[in-house]
């Protein structure tokens, strides 16, 4: 039986539908009916931003924590602006959100009207899909459509527009069960003839690699993915979005590759003579001039969920389009299949120089100086939280160093903006993952510049008690941008250095929190213990790191992964 | 190398802009693009001239798929097909020159569709380089407007593109 309802209600209804227990938003003019009916409910909560990026990066954590869809509401106009960078981010991401934004009313558009933007204009190339619903009878199955969407195949964020008359009109409720568009058909199966293949070039490698990027972690394909690893005997590195998707203290992972990578993943990418790419998209962040990284030297399998990310930037040998799930567990089914049995004698050599590699001990920093490394802190951090927290993070050398120095053993602990690369992302997704994750440790490591994008979320996170712990490694420079200034601009440091820094401490505890500063290394796992023993509250340490600290190693724009500067 | 894309989409409003947007986007070129309903009222089919490398023309024809209301892609340079443009052009038609320019006219089979004391207007359908050829041999001076719709293409014979 269906009921007649207004366009808030069956918006609301249509997240009760979805079985969302949890959004985040600011209210707004033309968002003010669907407010009126998330407050007459409770089965969804909403969470209260201080500024609509902070809504989408929430939902955004809420989600990569999760592997639920995140869910974000914003009005119209300003609403809908603040909101790109958060959309922007979760689309380079390909993380799964519907975000609301609410539209001025029908007659309205087009009009130049108050807080009127052309938000499916706006959003287009940076959402996997949007929607503007101008039918009242279409809208649940719209919301349907875009919960549908961002879920599946490679994920992304689907923006729906609604004006606000649309809000007020009635339509009959009737929520769809299930989805079918002539237009939209995402692969799950991968071809058995392309596995195949993979599998005898598997079978004959002799300096194999396996290179796993954020598709593992966004299809749960870690099991997976760890079994065909050991099976093998493969060397294994992840991606910056895939750290995690294999365990980081195993003797087979050889740390991160790509720009800030480990040496000795660096060099096996670029000596190996079989490349198995999992859910990754060889990134210019991660191998570096596609120009020093042909498929001549050595044969490239790929396996991703989306055909476009395959030969984009370099060219493979054995493209297998697929659920990376699906596609590994038939691939280690052949292999077991296999008579000729993978032998583990012959990858002796392989090891041997890979061991050769890793003696070149690439992120060595000096442990006795009197000023706090940064890598100590995470380091430390590590230690303390025995590798169980969820760590986020913010955009920069912070962000390196949190990616090389705490071994990620499970997936979904590790919280970035890979792809889209944007400051301000640490502390609002934090709370996300606070929210999804009530019971765990969630740290924010990030940086005195980065920390500031979105500093007034200090203010969400006080009023629903969420006990974050955030390291902020503060060194008084945009880190980052000073290191290149340092490398490639003549140590000329033109606005990369913060002056006029707030004193940290006494601004955490003006928000109600807890502040700490630590100057000195002795101190840094007595700081960390006290703060994480504070279950209940947000601790904001500010550690005084090293000015000079830079991450190593570092393949410069444009080189070849082989091309790294080390310490 | 110049390619000549078909697409088949949802014929729903902001679709054409996603198309438009992605090569803007990502840099591909267009030279034309036509669009227009098909005999099922609820999909438009689209025909894209483009040009790159086959790498960048294999990207293009993998964006315009993932691309949510895009229902089938077909590069029709993977095989034999046909392609017709319509081009209408008003020239200045004077003296000595009107039977000159008529009997252009046939030799490129068009026909005049609009006479007055000064000028023709002629309707020509062809390939585009056919096309091109017509206004070349015109006298430049002489041309007062032209509008072309840009290719449309569709496969030879059992190549066939529906839903």
């Amino acid at each position: 039986m269906s009921v007649e309802l207004n366009g808030a209600e069956i918006t609301v209804r249509c997240l009760q539908e979805e079985g969302i227990d949890c959004i985040f938003g600011y209210p707004g003019g033309a968002v003010l009916f669907l407010y009126d009916e998330l407050f007459k409910q409770d089965k969804v909560r909403h969470i209260l931003v201080r500024h609509e990026q902070a809504a989408v990066h929430a939902a955004d954590g809420y989600a990569r924590s999760s592997n639920k869809v995140g869910v974000a509401l914003v009005t119209s106009g300003p609403g809908v602006t603040n909101a790109v960078t958060g959309i922007a981010t979760a689309y380079l991401d390909s993380i799964p959100l519907v975000v609301i934004s609410g539209q001025v009313p029908r007659a309205a558009i087009g009009l130049d009207a108050f807080q009127e933007v052309d938000t499916v204009g706006i959003t287009r190339p940076c959402v996997k899909h949007n929607f503007l619903v101008k039918d009242i009878t279409e809208l649940a199955e719209t919301i349907k459509k875009a919960f549908y969407i961002a879920s599946t195949g490679r994920p992304g964020p689907v923006l729906v527009d609604i004006p606000k008359d649309v809000t007020q009109q009635t339509a009959r409720f009737v929520y769809p069960d299930s989805i079918h568009m002539r237009s939209y058909n995402p692969v799950v199966k991968g071809h058995s003839r392309q596995i195949k293949k993979a599998a005898q070039l598997i079978s004959k490698a002799k300096r194999p690699v396996v290179y796993a990027g954020g598709g593992i972690i966004l299809s749960d394909a870690s099991s997976q993915l760890t079994e065909l690893v050991q099976m093998l005997n493969f060397p294994c590195t992840n991606t910056l979005m895939g750290l995690g998707g294999y365990p980081a203290t195993d003797k087979q992972f050889v740390g991160m590759l790509g720009m800030h990578g480990t040496y000795e993943a660096n060099m096996a990418m670029q000596y190996c003579d079989v490349l198995v790419a999992v859910g990754a998209r060889f990134d210019d962040r991660v191998i570096g001039n596609p120009k020093h990284f042909s498929n001549e030297n050595r044969k490239i399998i790929h396996i991703d969920i989306d055909p476009s990310s395959i030969s984009k930037r370099v060219k493979v040998d054995v493209p297998i389009v697929g659920s990376v799930p699906d596609v590994l567990k038939e691939l280690i089914d052949v292999l077991k299949a296999d008579k000729e049995k993978f032998s583990h004698e012959t990858l002796k050599e392989w090891w041997e120089q890979i061991a050769l590699w890793r003696e070149r001990d690439c992120l060595k920093y000096d442990r006795d100086s009197a000023i706090i490394k940064p890598q100590m802190v995470v380091e430390q951090l590590y230690n303390v939280t025995k590798g169980n927290a969820f760590v986020t993070s913010d955009v920069g050398q912070h962000q390196m160093w949190a990616a090389q120095f705490y071994k990620f053993d499970k997936p979904r602990r590790w919280i970035n903006s890979g792809g889209l690369g944007t400051m301000g992302f640490g502390l609002p997704a934090a709370m996300g993952v606070q929210i999804a994750n009530p019971k765990a440790k969630v740290a924010c490591i990030t940086g005195e510049a980065s920390i500031q994008m979105c500093i007034q979320e200090l203010s969400t996170c006080k009023q629903y008690k969420l006990p974050l712990k955030i390291i902020n490694l503060n060194n008084r420079y945009m880190g980052m941008v000073r290191q290149w200034q340092e490398f490639f601009h003549g140590n000329r440091y033109a606005e990369s250095y913060m002056d006029a820094l707030p004193d940290f401490t006494k601004l955490a505890e003006s928000y109600g929190h807890v502040g700490m500063q630590i100057e000195k290394p002795g101190d840094i796992e007595d700081a960390l213990k006290e703060a994480f023993k504070l279950k209940d509250r947000l601790v904001f340490m500010d550690f005084i790191t090293d000015q000079t600290e830079n991450v190593f190693p570092m393949v410069p724009g444009g080189k070849g992964l082989s091309e790294m500067i080390l310490v | 190398m110049r390619h000549i894309i078909s697409l088949l989409m949802e014929n729903e409003a902001g679709a054409l802009s996603r198309v438009a947007g992605l090569f803007s986007a990502r840099a591909y070129n267009i030279e034309s693009l036509t669009v227009a309903p098909t005999e099922d009222a609820t999909l438009s089919r689209m025909t894209l001239v483009t040009v790159g490398s086959d790498d960048v023309i294999e990207q293009i024809t993998k964006q315009l798929n993932k691309l949510i209301e895009v229902v089938k892609v077909v590069d029709l340079n993977d095989g034999d097909h046909i392609e017709r443009e319509l081009m209408l052009v008003k020239v200045r038609a004077t003296g000595a020159d009107r039977e000159e320019i008529k009997r252009l006219a046939d030799i490129f089979r068009g026909s005049i569709i609009d006479v007055t004391s000064k000028s023709y207007t002629i309707e020509l359908t062809g390939t585009s380089s056919k096309l091109d050829a017509f206004i070349d041999a015109i006298e430049r001076s002489a041309i007062l407007e032209t509008v072309r719709t840009g290719a449309s293409g569709i496969g030879r014979g059992d190549r066939i593109l529906k839903v």
